[in-house]
């Protein structure tokens, strides 16, 4: 089984070398080649488990509470406008 | 004149509590040991001299003034820098976050803080917390005090070496699948990986949500209970932390194995290197001796561990770090290494079109299949005793190139997160000068237990005395 590797970076908004791309080519299809162990196992009639604590629809009361500042909240950014994050263009208009 | 870095943290309360010891001289004397020996093994990514010389002044004023103080207040402890701390650098030990200075503190900082712990610094580890020999850090290896050819054990690297180096009283950790458990044991030390959802992981840089246990290492049992009793609890701000009563984990820890049975799934045993197997079989041994009855017991589905779980966690790693965009703090996603790169690419694969059933649906049937093994064995026996390693401490570069020949050395610490059991990891004996650990994992929220019995067996070994040659 092999992965196709550029296909799943461009997923995953990665850029890889072409040598990252070369070498995990090889290191996934060898760690999926062991995934296939698990097809040894008959799961047909076992529920998936997603959440070990049981816990369901945890939320609490719709009230405001203090959080972050605006100030705080653009401490770390590289880029920053008027009190906004500042973000490259997605649309650009074709000339 | 008593050495300040030898005590244990009872014992340093007990002579801050006493006036005999200053917290300001406990402080200094364990500052000096972190700036000394951290150039040797770079355990340390940032060091807070001056945060801890002002929360010591703070404790010693307390203490001057009479006041009520937790047994906690004037430790000085190491945080792994992946939780937040308000005010001080948390890189997550990757160069995507190098500066990154956060605006608010991780829950467990915040309940450390209101115990009047000293932070010494930020202690490095694998980048993001992936991987199990600390070779993975944006900012270098850090080496095994007992040998420093050899990884300390990760990813909790940074915290594992500053403790077993005497840097700090104790440092915490994060345990996905065994990065507590793992450093512990190849440092001889005590780790404890928790019930998912004692600890909050809030303000705690996410690896895999479902899995990510919150817990610290410790020189002794009885100090890793005291850190619990400060960390423990419900958290609104983790809708997965329980609301289960948190009890004083100290309580009734001279208790001993009386009656307590404890089971050995032949699963981890088989095929393990022979004078590992011994090393536990004979700490076993000990505990049967103290009145402890031991069970043979199985887990089926052990095998099935590491790869359910190479297929859960990076699929949850790929959609935590999908949030690494340089926009609202951080670098881009070229700044991660090859192993975040590794795992992400792994996971969205696993989680993509068409390939979703096949992996990660199989993956999450086989750990309720994996999590059933644990509860039935726990009708039958009070807890399980397994290694935490396959091998002793390795050097560094013998897995770095063959990411398949990592993962498997979680092969006895993976099961417990995907079963959200908790497990402590203690000292077990040492094999040509290397540190050897055993786990004891028991049913969910049984903490106060796993630390009787570890207690029981410390008491008999006392191999927290031990030290590195450094």
């Amino acid at each position: 089984m092999k992965i196709d590797i550029a296909h799943v970076a461009k997923l995953a908004n990665l850029k890889l070398t072409p040598k990252e791309e070369k070498d995990f080519e090889k290191q996934l299809s060898a760690i999926l080649d062991y995934f296939k162990d698990l097809q040894k196992l008959n799961t047909e009639k076992v529920e998936p488990i997603s959440n070990i604590t049981g816990l369901q629809n945890v939320s609490r009361e719709d009230e405001p509470k203090p959080s972050l500042s605006q100030e705080d909240a653009l401490k770390n950014a590289p880029k920053i406008h008027n009190g906004f994050f500042e973000v490259d263009a997605i649309f650009q208009e074709n000339e | 004149m008593i050495d300040l870095t030898q005590l244990t943290i009872k014992e340093a309360g007990e002579q801050l509590k006493a006036k005999q010891v200053k917290a300001t001289e406990l402080t200094e004397a364990y500052l000096d040991r972190a700036q000394k020996f951290n150039k040797k093994l770079n355990a340390f990514i940032t060091i807070t001299e001056d945060i801890a010389k002002e929360q010591a002044r703070k404790v010693d004023e307390l203490i001057a003034d009479n006041q009520q103080l937790s047994p906690l207040a004037g430790i000085p402890i190491g945080l792994k820098d992946n939780y937040l701390t308000n005010g001080i650098k948390t890189t997550a030990a990757s160069k995507v976050l190098e500066d990154y200075i956060p605006v608010y503190d991780a829950t467990a900082v915040t309940r450390l803080k209101d115990a009047n712990v000293v932070f010494v610094g930020k202690t490095n580890h694998d980048a993001w917390a992936h991987g199990g020999s600390g070779e993975n850090s944006d900012f270098g290896n850090t080496l095994n005090p007992y040998d420093v050819t050899r990884v300390p054990g990760g990813s909790s690297s940074g915290s594992a070496a500053a403790l077993a180096a005497d840097m700090c009283m104790a440092a915490t950790g994060t345990d996905t699948g065994g990065s507590i458990r793992l450093p512990a044991s190849f440092c001889n030390l005590v780790g404890l990986k928790p019930t998912y959802g004692r600890v909050s992981r809030y303000g705690i840089v996410a690896m895999a949500s479902s899995l990510d246990s919150i817990g610290h290492l410790t020189k002794t049992v009885y100090d890793s209970a005291l850190i619990l009793n400060a960390t423990a609890g419900h958290d609104e701000m983790d809708s997965t932390t329980s609301t289960e009563a948190v009890i004083d984990y100290t309580q009734d820890i001279e208790r001993g194995v009386r009656g307590i049975k404890i089971g050995i799934p032949k699963e981890y045993f088989e095929g393990l290197d022979a004078k590992i197997k011994k090393v536990i079989m004979d700490a076993v041994k000990k505990l049967e001796s103290l009145g402890a009855e031991i069970v043979d017991v199985s887990l089926p589905h052990t095998e099935y561990g590491v790869a359910t779980y190479y297929i859960i966690q990076p699929s949850e790693v790929s959609s935590n770090l999908a949030r690494y965009d340089g926009i609202r703090y951080g670098s881009g996603r070229e700044a991660f290494g090859s192993e975040a790169k590794r795992r992400i690419i792994l996971g969205t694969f696993t989680l993509s079109s068409g390939y979703y059933d096949a992996y990660y649906l199989k993956a999450m049937k086989v750990r309720r299949l994996i999590r059933e093994d644990f509860t039935k064995t726990f009708e039958k026996v009070d807890c399980i005793i397994a290694p935490v390693s396959p091998t002793l401490p390795f050097k560094f570069g013998e897995k770095a190139n063959d990411p398949l020949q990592m993962y498997l050395a979680d092969i006895y610490t993976v099961n417990m997160n995907l079963a959200g059991v908790p497990s402590l990891a203690i000292p077990a004996g040492f094999i040509d000068g290397l540190p050897v650990g055993m786990q004891i994992i028991g049913p969910d929220f049984t903490e106060k237990q796993l630390y009787q019995i570890g207690f029981a067996h410390e008491q008999e070994a006392q191999l927290y005395k031990e030290r590195p040659k450094i």
